[in-house]
């Protein structure tokens, strides 16, 4: 084996430009592959968040006492739809809003408690059930106002489902695409060193001598091209972190958890491997025929 | 050592051997001459199992070699050395490393190529141009890179098609006498030729090919 590495790596070395393009390749399709699945685990995450927030949030009249609230709140535990309440008193809310704002001193100046009304935050259990929910309280006398976040969650749940079949018929493609180049290339030095495979074969090398390098030389394009690629997505994501942190707000998908970036390196690795083996094994199958 | 037994070969419809049959000692130094297109180089391909005869058998070493699977015909090409009119060299590679290929294929360790290489490129004297590439060779020095990569792993025999072909009388001269050594430490040696002089001087056994048929073989021949 260590002879067919030292074979593989003079092959690489000798034809530089080749190499070059087939890692170019590789790395493209993983990076295109990564950013899909970080997209769609973002998303994901976001989608939870969305889910997992109080959905329906009913505002009160002026007045409404904390009586009526408690009365609306007990008839909501009754609901099976219905999978968290959370009362927001008037000093609540102010509380959360002068946490909000606490970077701006003029917003929280002529703020008072009596401005804030009372809310009621409701989380179901799907999406769907959010808005037969919002309707029973619409019909509510001391209901100044109800805010459905249905459309978000809508949205992403759509945005989620195209990232995932944009991605996968793109990562598809160019796996297959890559597959083809790796094809192509080792193809083309089997060709190239047909005159030494001819007198390795006379010299009474055996067929695996004569096709490990060959192959060798396609996993280690595939596995630089992924790796680079993984490198180079977990370098962005970790520079780009705290200004992502900002636009997502309160979903908490970042910084991104060491762990899955280690197991999405280890499915890089394996996917590369496959790629590589695949393409080179079918390219010495192709054209070497010993 | 070898044995040819009815051997035939057929290229479509032309006849490149016909009912050949002829033994070959351990030890013989053996000239094939004949005309182009008189089938020496089918005879040494047959050999090598670079193809397989249309009828016949064809024995080395005891083992049949039209009968043996595709995996094993490295094996037999491991106690067959072959050296050609064209070298057949790598270009990309010195000298060390076309002799130390051979050994490589064998799965021979670093040390023990090292030692190997050493030894015979200084018997075939191209040890000082070990690190030269093919083009910066000599014609005589690249036939005896050649031969030094074709012995350096000890084979049974040595195939030479045609060695002297491309040189010229002076160097010839040089490989035959290097050839001649070689079979001196006891391996069996088969030379297909057209060089009239060489075969006359040496006198050692040689078979003519005419139109694929063996039509002589002699012991001390001559080349007429």
């Amino acid at each position: 084996m260590s002879r067919s590495i030292f074979y593989a790596r003079r092959n690489i070395r000798r034809t530089p430009f080749q190499a070059i393009a087939a890692i170019m390749v590789m790395f493209l399709t993983f990076l295109s592959l990564l950013t899909f699945i970080l997209l769609a685990a973002g998303s994901e995450l976001a989608l939870k968040y969305f889910e997992s927030k109080p959905q329906v949030i009913v505002f009160f009249k002026e007045g409404t006492t904390t009586q009526d609230i408690q009365i609306i709140e007990n008839a909501l535990k009754q609901e099976n739809r219905v999978t968290k309440t959370k009362y927001v008193s008037k000093e609540d809310a102010l509380q959360i809003y002068r946490e909000k704002n606490k970077k701006d001193p003029a917003l929280l100046e002529l703020v008072t408690a009596n401005i804030l009304p009372a809310s009621l935050e409701i989380s179901t259990k799907s999406p769907e059930d959010l808005a037969p929910i919002a309707d029973i309280f619409k019909k509510e006398p001391v209901v100044s106002e109800v805010i459905v976040p249905e459309d978000v969650v809508q949205t992403l749940t759509s945005l989620t489902r195209i990232i995932r079949v944009v991605g996968l018929a793109t990562v598809s493609f160019l796996m297959v695409f890559a597959t083809l180049v790796i094809i192509m290339i080792i193809g083309f030095k089997i060709r190239l060193r047909r005159n030494e495979i001819e007198i390795m074969r006379l010299l009474g090398a055996s067929p695996s001598f004569i096709r490990n390098p060959f192959i060798l030389e396609g996993i280690f394009y595939g596995l630089a091209g992924g790796i680079l690629a993984w490198t180079l997505s977990f370098g962005l994501l970790w520079y780009f972190t705290p200004f992502l942190q900002g636009y997502l707000g309160e979903v908490h998908a970042l910084p991104v958890d060491p762990l899955f970036m280690l197991i999405l390196l280890g499915s890089v690795i394996l996917v590369a491997f496959v790629i590589g083996g695949l393409g080179s094994i079918s390219a010495v199958k192709r054209y070497l025929r010993i | 050592m070898i044995l040819f037994e009815n051997v035939s070969k057929k290229f479509g419809s032309t006849l490149a051997l016909d009912d050949v049959s002829l033994e070959i000692k351990q030890g013989e130094f053996v000239f094939i001459v004949g005309p182009s297109g008189a089938g020496k180089s089918t005879l040494l391909r047959i050999l090598t199992r670079e193809i397989q005869p249309s009828s016949g058998k064809v024995m080395v070493g005891g083992i049949d070699n039209t009968k043996i699977k595709d995996k094993d015909i490295p094996s037999l090409r491991r106690k067959i050395g072959v050296v050609f009119q064209d070298f057949k060299l790598l270009d990309d590679r010195t000298v060390y490393e076309n002799v130390a290929l051979a050994l490589e294929v064998l799965g021979k360790k670093d040390t023990e190529i090292a030692k190997l290489v050493e030894h015979t490129c200084r018997l075939v004297e191209i040890w000082d141009k070990r690190n030269l590439f093919p083009r910066q060779l000599s014609g005589g020095e690249a036939q005896r890179t050649a031969i030094a990569r074709a012995v350096v792993g000890k084979p049974d025999v040595l195939l030479a098609d045609e060695p002297t072909g491309d040189l010229d009388p002076k160097t010839a001269w040089g490989v035959i006498q290097l050839l001649n050594e070689i079979n001196s430490w006891g391996t069996t040696i088969i030379m297909a030729t057209h060089n009239q002089e060489i075969v006359n001087t040496l006198k050692r056994r040689v078979v003519v090919l005419k139109n694929g048929k063996i039509t002589k073989d002699s012991k001390e021949g001559k080349y007429e």
